[in-house]
C-alpha cells in the first residue's frame, strides 16, 4: 500500500518543531506501524534525509516504550493496543497519517517523536513502592490475600507506564497512571502500612511534575493499551481524601 | 487539604453537591407557580420571612459555594492549559461526551445567568418597578406581600429573557449531566460497575432540572402568543409589569 | 586465563552457607566509601542496584532505556520457579536443582545451580512482600502451575506477565533507593567500554544517548547485568535494543566468554511475515496443550488453504515421531522437527517457514468458548499480528531465538575473569548449562541480584579493598579517547548501506548456519561470510547525522559492529563444540532417530574464550564440570 505520512520533526527540547511530509510505497499490510517507520527510515537514508526518531523497544506491547499519537489518538485507532502491535492492515491504501509525539508539558520532546517520560519515574520514586528490606520478607504464604483483592491489584499493576493516558487527556493529567500505581499497592495488605504516606507523596510528585488536573473525561482509560479502569482514579481520590483528613486530625 | 490537584477537585465536588441540591430545591419551589398565585406567593413570603441568620446565612453560603466553585474552576482550567501547551494537530475524542468537554463554557454561561437572574428577580435592578408589585393573595394575614407570581409572569413576558433563561437551563443540564456523576468520581465513591447507572441518573436529573426550570418561561411565552391560556393574567397587580 | 570456579568446600547443600560464613564482611560504615557501577536495570541489575544501595553502597546504575522499568525482563510471560513445595507434590530444593541440571543437559555447574534452587524460595517471599500480584487461590494463598514439562507445580505467575510484575517489584525497590539517594540512576546511557587498571575493573565509559555526551565513571567494582545476545540473529524475541556490546567490550578487556553457542530456540513464535519483519513475537508454549502441530504431507499442498487439505494429507509429525510426548515434546526437539519439515518444502505461510498449530480438534471436543477462555488473549494477539482468525483456520508458528545460555564466564562469586567485574543474570553463563528450563530465567536474574551479589561483592571489596580511581586518571582518559574515536569513526561513515541492512544480513547468516541445527561446513562458511560482511561494514556503512544528540542509526551501528565480532565467536564456539547438547545441535552428532547425542567424555566442560586482539583467533579454555551429586543421563522423549 501507498501512504502519505505527516510526521512531527523537532531537533531538540528547545527547538520549534514542525511537520514534514513523506510518501512511502509498497508498505506491507502485515508490517507493524513501527516496521512501516523502519521502512520509511531506510528510504530517508537513501534520500540523504536523517531518519525519524521514535521510541520503541520490546515491540510486543509490554515494555511501554513506544508512543506516538497517530491521527490524534495515542497508540493509534485500535483499542487495547500499543503502537508496536498496531498493524498496517488497519489503514487503507492512499491514507494520510499524521504522527505526533505524546504532547504534555511534563513530557518534553527529546527529539522528533521521542519524549522524556521521566516524570513517571519521579512519581514512583515518591512512593510507588513497599518498604521491604531484601531478605527480611516473611514466608510468601504468611499473609493470605483475598483473590478478589489480588486480581484487582493485578488489573492495576498491568499498567506499562507508556503515557498514553497523559497524551490522550485534554489536560495532560497523569491520574490514571498514578492511581494505577498507587492502587496496585494500596489494594494489597502488604501495602497498607504505607498507604496514606504513599498517596500523599505520589499525588504531590504528580502535581510537581507539571501534569494537569483530572476532569473525569475518561479519555485516558479509553486510550490505555491495558484498559486500566477509571475506578483506580476514584480509589486514589478516596484514599487521598482519607489520608488528608487523617493527617489533619492526627 | 485543598491545595493539591485532588484538593481542588474536592472543592469542585463539595460545592457541586451543594449547588446540585440547591437547584432542585429552587426548582421545586418555582414549580409552585403552576399551582397558582396563592401558592407561589405564600411560599416566597415564607422564605423571605425566615429568621435573618438563616435567610442570610443560606444566601451567603450559596454565594460562597458559587464563588469557590467558579474560582477553583478558573484555577484548574489555567493549570490544565499550561499542562498541555501544544495542541495535537488532530484532536480526537474517544469517550468523553460533549457535556464533559464543555464544562467551562456551560459554567461561564451559568455564572452570567446567575448574575442576571439575581439582578432580575432577587435584587431587581433591571426592572426596579417589580418592587412595587404587591398583593394580599397568598399572604398569611391581611397585610400586603410581594407578588412573586406577577413578577415572574411579567419577567417572562419579555421574549429575549425567556429565551436566555431556557438557553441557560440547557447549559445547566449539560453542566449537571457531567457534574452529577463527576462528584461521585472526584470523591472516590463511583465505580464502573454502577457508574453507567450513575451517569444515567445524572443525565435524568439534569434533564428534569432543565425541564422544571424551563417550563415556566416556555408556558408564559406560549401564552403570550395566544396559543394557550394557563396563567391568570387578569390578576396582574400592575399593567406596568407587562411592559 | 584463570578459571578457578571458587566452589566452596563441603557438601552441596552446605556450600552456600559455608561460603557466606567464610566471606569477609564490609563494615557498615565503610560501605558508603565504596562505589559500585551496575550496568543494566532488568531483574538482575535492578535487584542488585536496589539491594546494594539499601546495604549502604554508593551505586550508579545505567540503562539504555528511558526508564529502568523497561528492561526486557519485562517481556517474560510464563512464570518463576520456586522450590516452595506449596502444592505438597514432592518438590524440594534438591529436585529443582536436579531438574535444572538435567534440563541444562549437564553442562552447568552443580554448586551454582544448587544455590539457585536454595534461594529460589527467598525470591518468592521477597517478591510477595514487595507487592508482586502473583496469582492466588480462593483461600488467598499463592497459586502454582506446572510449566515447561516439569512434573511438579512450582511455577509462580502473574497472569501472562510475570516478567513485568517481577521487574516492577525490583524497579519499585530501586526507586526507593533512588529517592533515598543511595542509587543514582542514569537512563538513556549506554556502556561503550570498560576501564581496567592492572587487569582490575575500575569503571566504564558511557554515551548519553540523548545528548551524545561520552563520560567516564569510576568505581570499586563493575556489575554487568546487560542480558543476552539473542539479537545477533537479528530476528529474535528480544527487544530491539538488546545488544552484546557491554559484555563483549568486557570480553575484549579480558573477561572470558563462556559457551556462546548455547542459544535457546522457542518453538511457538509467530512466523516471519516478510522482509519488513523487525522482531518475533512469542506465543505461550501452553498453546501446545490443546493444539496439534502439522504440515501437509505433500509439498504441493503447502500453498493451499489449510482447511482444504484432507485429513489424510496432513502429517502430524510430532505425534508420529514422539508418540508418548506428541505435541508436548521439549522446545529444542519440536523446534528442530519444524525446521526439518520446512526444509523438506512442506512449510506453510510466507516463505514456507511455518507449521500449523491446529485447534480444530480441541474446539470440536471442548467448544470454542472453552478454548477462548484458555487462550483468548493469545488468539487475539495472533489475530492482531497476522490478521488471521485462529478459531477458523490453524495458527502458523515457527521457532525463534529466545534466550542465550552462554555469557561471560563467572566463578561462584559471579566474578568474571576480570577481578572487580561481575556478571549477573542472562549476561553470565552460570546456571542453565546448554538449555534453560521454562520459568528459570526470572529466578536466576533475581537470585543473582537480590541474594548472591550482596554477599560476594562484600567479600571482594573487603579482601581487595576496592580502590576507585579518579575519572581523570590516564587509564580512564585512554579508554575514553578510544571510545570517542570509535564513535567519530562510525559517525563519519558515509558509505551506502544502513547498519540495519548489515544486521539483517548477519542475522540471516547466523540463523542459517548457527541456528537450530549446525554442522561443521556450515559453521566454517558462516565464519567466512561474517568476516566478509565485517569488511564490507567497515567500508560501506552509512551513518547519518552527528554524535551530539539522539541518533538511533549511530547506536545501532555500534551495536551491530560488536555483533559482527561476536557472531564469529559464536560460530567458532559452535564449531569447536563437537557434540550435540541442549540448544546446541550438531547434525554430525545425532542418533538414527535424530536425537542429540552428547559427548560427556570430551565436552563435559564450559568453553571459555579469551580475546587476543582484532584479527587474531581467540583462545578456547575449558572449565571442567564435575558432577558429584547427579548422574549424567540421556534425555529421552519417545
Amino acid at each position: 500500500m501507498k501512504l502519505i505520512l505527516k510526521i512531527w520533526r523537532q531537533d531538540g527540547p528547545q527547538d520549534e518543531g514542525d511537520f514534514e511530509i513523506h510518501q512511502i510505497d509498497q508498505v506491507s499490510e502485515d508490517s507493524s506501524f513501527l516496521e512501516m517507520l523502519d521502512q520509511l527510515n531506510e528510504q530517508l537514508l537513501g534520500e540523504g534525509i536523517e531518519p525519524i526518531l521514535f521510541d520503541h523497544d520490546c515491540r510486543e506491547g509490554i515494555c511501554g516504550t513506544c508512543s506516538l499519537t497517530i491521527n490524534g489518538l495515542p497508540h493509534g485507532p485500535e483499542n487495547s493496543t500499543t503502537t508496536c502491535q498496531l498493524h498496517m492492515r488497519k489503514f487503507s491504501d492512499g491514507d494520510t497519517i499524521t504522527i505526533e509525539p505524546f504532547r504534555a508539558r511534563a513530557f518534553p520532546v527529546v527529539r522528533d517523536l521521542v519524549v522524556d517520560r521521566s516524570a513517571f519515574d519521579r512519581i514512583t520514586q515518591a512512593g510507588g513502592f513497599i518498604t521491604v528490606r531484601t531478605g527480611s520478607a516473611p514466608d510468601g504464604n504468611a499473609l493470605p490475600v483475598p483473590k478478589d483483592d489480588s486480581d484487582l491489584a493485578m488489573d492495576a499493576a498491568a499498567c506499562i507506564g507508556c503515557g498514553a493516558c497523559v497524551a490522550s487527556c485534554k489536560n495532560a493529567s497523569a491520574m490514571l497512571f498514578t492511581s494505577a500505581k498507587a492502587g496496585h499497592l494500596n489494594l494489597l495488605p502488604q501495602g497498607k502500612a504505607e498507604k496514606d504516606k504513599r498517596v500523599l507523596a505520589m499525588v504531590s510528585a504528580m502535581d510537581g511534575a507539571g501534569f494537569g488536573n483530572c476532569r473525569n473525561y475518561g479519555e485516558c482509560s479509553a486510550a490505555c493499551p491495558k484498559d486500566i479502569s477509571l475506578d483506580y482514579i476514584a480509589k486514589l481520590n478516596r484514599d487521598h481524601a482519607k489520608a488528608k483528613i487523617k493527617k489533619i486530625f492526627s | 487539604m485543598f491545595t493539591s490537584s485532588l484538593g481542588k477537585k474536592y472543592i469542585m465536588a463539595l460545592t457541586g453537591i451543594v449547588l446540585i441540591g440547591f437547584v432542585f430545591v429552587h426548582m421545586a419551589g418555582n414549580l409552585q407557580i403552576l399551582l397558582g398565585q396563592e401558592a407561589i406567593n405564600a411560599y416566597a413570603h415564607a422564605l423571605q420571612s425566615l429568621p435573618m441568620p438563616i435567610l442570610w446565612g443560606s444566601r451567603v453560603f450559596l454565594i460562597v459555594c458559587v464563588i469557590l466553585h467558579a474560582w477553583t474552576a478558573v484555577v484548574l482550567i489555567r493549570e490544565n492549559r499550561a499542562a498541555r501547551p501544544h495542541a495535537n494537530e488532530i484532536e480526537v475524542t474517544k469517550r468523553a461526551g460533549l457535556a464533559s468537554l464543555k464544562m467551562g463554557f456551560s459554567g461561564i454561561t451559568l455564572l452570567l445567568f446567575i448574575v442576571f437572574h439575581l439582578l432580575h428577580f432577587t435584587i431587581r435592578t433591571i426592572y426596579p418597578e417589580y418592587d412595587d408589585l404587591m398583593t394580599t393573595v397568598g399572604s398569611p394575614n391581611e397585610g400586603e406581600i410581594h407578588d412573586v407570581y406577577s413578577m415572574v409572569l411579567a419577567g417572562f413576558n419579555h421574549l429575549w429573557i425567556s429565551i436566555f433563561y431556557v438557553v441557560a437551563m440547557f447549559s445547566l443540564s449539560g453542566h449537571l449531566a457531567h457534574g452529577f456523576s463527576s462528584v461521585f468520581q472526584s470523591l472516590g465513591i463511583r465505580s464502573e460497575s454502577w457508574g453507567k447507572k450513575l451517569d444515567l441518573a445524572g443525565k435524568a436529573y439534569a434533564w428534569s432540572i432543565c425541564l422544571g426550570f424551563s417550563i415556566v418561561p416556555v408556558l408564559v411565552t406560549i401564552e403570550k402568543f395566544g396559543f394557550i391560556t394557563f396563567f391568570e393574567t387578569s390578576t396582574y397587580s400592575f399593567p406596568v409589569a407587562l411592559n | 586465563m584463570n578459571l578457578d570456579s571458587q566452589i566452596p568446600e563441603g557438601p552441596l547443600s552446605e556450600k552456600w552457607d559455608n561460603h557466606r560464613f567464610s566471606s569477609k564482611l564490609v563494615n557498615p560504615a565503610n560501605k558508603r566509601k565504596y562505589r559500585i557501577i551496575v550496568v543494566g536495570s532488568g531483574l538482575a541489575g535492578g535487584s542488585a542496584a536496589a539491594t546494594l544501595g539499601e546495604l549502604g553502597y554508593n551505586v550508579d546504575c545505567f540503562c539504555y532505556q528511558d526508564s529502568p522499568r523497561r528492561a526486557h525482563s519485562i517481556a517474560a510471560q510464563g512464570g518463576i520457579n520456586g522450590a516452595k513445595n506449596y502444592q505438597n507434590d514432592g518438590d524440594s530444593i534438591h529436585r529443582l536443582f536436579y531438574d535444572t541440571v538435567k534440563g541444562g543437559d549437564f553442562r552447568s555447574r552443580e554448586a551454582n545451580v544448587y544455590r539457585l534452587a536454595q534461594v529460589s524460595t527467598n525470591i518468592i517471599d521477597q517478591c510477595v512482600a514487595q507487592g508482586v500480584p502473583f496469582a492466588r487461590e480462593y483461600g488467598g494463598l499463592l497459586a502454582n502451575r506446572s510449566f515447561g514439562g516439569a512434573q511438579v507445580s512450582r511455577t509462580f505467575y502473574a497472569r501472562g506477565q510475570t516478567g513485568q510484575q517481577l521487574l516492577l517489584g525490583a524497579y519499585s525497590a530501586l526507586s526507593r533507593q533512588i529517592a533515598a539517594g543511595s542509587v543514582k540512576m542514569h537512563t538513556r546511557s549506554e556502556m561503550l567500554d570498560m576501564v581496567t587498571v592492572d587487569g582490575h575493573a575500575k569503571g566504564i565509559i558511557t554515551r548519553n544517548l540523548a545528548t551524545g555526551e561520552t563520560k567516564a565513571w569510576t568505581a570499586d567494582a563493575v556489575l554487568l547485568c546487560t542480558g543476552g545476545y539473542g539479537n545477533v540473529y537479528y530476528l529474535s524475541t528480544n527487544a530491539i535494543g538488546c545488544n552484546v556490546t557491554a559484555t563483549f567490550r568486557a570480553h575484549r578487556k579480558g573477561a572470558g566468554f563462556a559457551n556462546p553457542c548455547f542459544t535457546q530456540i522457542h518453538p511457538t513464535c509467530i512466523p516471519v511475515a516478510g522482509d519488513h519483519q523487525s522482531k518475533l513475537t512469542l506465543m505461550s508454549e501452553s498453546l501446545r496443550n490443546d493444539g496439534r502441530v502439522w504440515v501437509p504431507k505433500n509439498s504441493e499442498d503447502a500453498g493451499k488453504n489449510p482447511n482444504d487439505i484432507r485429513e489424510d494429507d496432513r502429517d502430524y509429525y510430532l505425534e508420529r515421531k514422539y508418540p508418548s510426548f506428541g505435541n508436548l515434546a521439549p522446545r529444542d526437539i519440536s523446534s528442530r522437527s519444524a525446521k526439518e519439515a520446512c526444509d523438506e518444502g512442506r512449510g506453510v505461510g510466507p516463505g514456507g517457514r511455518g507449521v500449523y498449530l491446529d485447534f480444530s480438534d480441541a474446539i470440536s471436543r471442548l467448544g470454542e468458548d472453552a478454548i477462548r477462555e484458555r487462550y483468548g488473549n493469545l488468539f487475539q494477539m495472533y489475530e492482531r499480528i497476522t490478521g488471521e482468525n485462529a478459531y477458523q483456520r490453524p495458527m502458523r508458528i515457527y521457532p525463534a531465538i529466545h534466550y542465550t545460555m552462554g555469557g561471560l564466564w563467572v566463578d561462584y562469586n559471579l566474578m568474571t575473569t576480570i577481578p572487580g567485574c561481575f556478571a549477573l543474570g542472562e549476561a553470565n553463563f552460570s546456571d542453565h548449562g546448554a538449555n534453560r528450563l521454562g520459568a528459570s530465567a526470572l529466578m536466576q536474574g533475581l537470585s543473582d541480584g537480590y541474594f548472591v551479589i550482596p554477599y560476594t561483592i562484600g567479600d571482594y571489596l573487603a579482601k581487595s579493598g576496592g580502590g576507585a580511581i579518579s575519572p581523570d586518571a590516564p587509564e580512564v582518559k585512554e579508554v575514553m579517547e578510544s571510545v570517542r574515536q570509535r564513535v567519530d569513526q562510525l559517525v563519519s561513515a558515509s558509505g551506502k548501506r544502513s547498519s540495519r541492512s548489515y544486521h539483517k544480513k548477519l542475522g540471516q547468516i547466523m540463523w542459517e548456519y548457527a541456528g537450530m541445527a549446525r554442522n561443521e561446513s556450515g559453521l566454517g562458511k558462516a565464519i567466512g561470510e561474517i568476516q566478509d560482511l565485517r569488511e564490507d561494514f567497515n567500508k560501506n556503512l552509512l551513518v547519518p547525522g552527528s554524535g551530539d544528540n539522539l541518533n538511533a542509526e549511530l547506536e545501532r551501528a555500534g551495536r551491530v559492529r560488536d555483533f559482527l565480532d561476536f557472531g564469529e565467536l559464536l560460530c567458532r564456539d559452535a564449531l569447536e563444540r563437537n557434540e550435540s547438547c541442549g540448544g546446541h545441535f550438531r547434525e554430525e552428532h545425532q542418533t538414527k532417530e535424530g536425537e542429540a547425542t552428547r559427548d560427556d567424555e570430551n565436552f563435559a566442560h564450559a568453553a571459555v574464550w579469551e580475546h587476543k586482539g582484532d584479527g587474531k583467533i581467540p583462545i578456547r579454555h575449558t572449565e571442567e564440570l564435575k558432577y558429584d551429586n547427579v548422574k549424567l543421563a540421556v534425555r529421552s522423549y519417545k
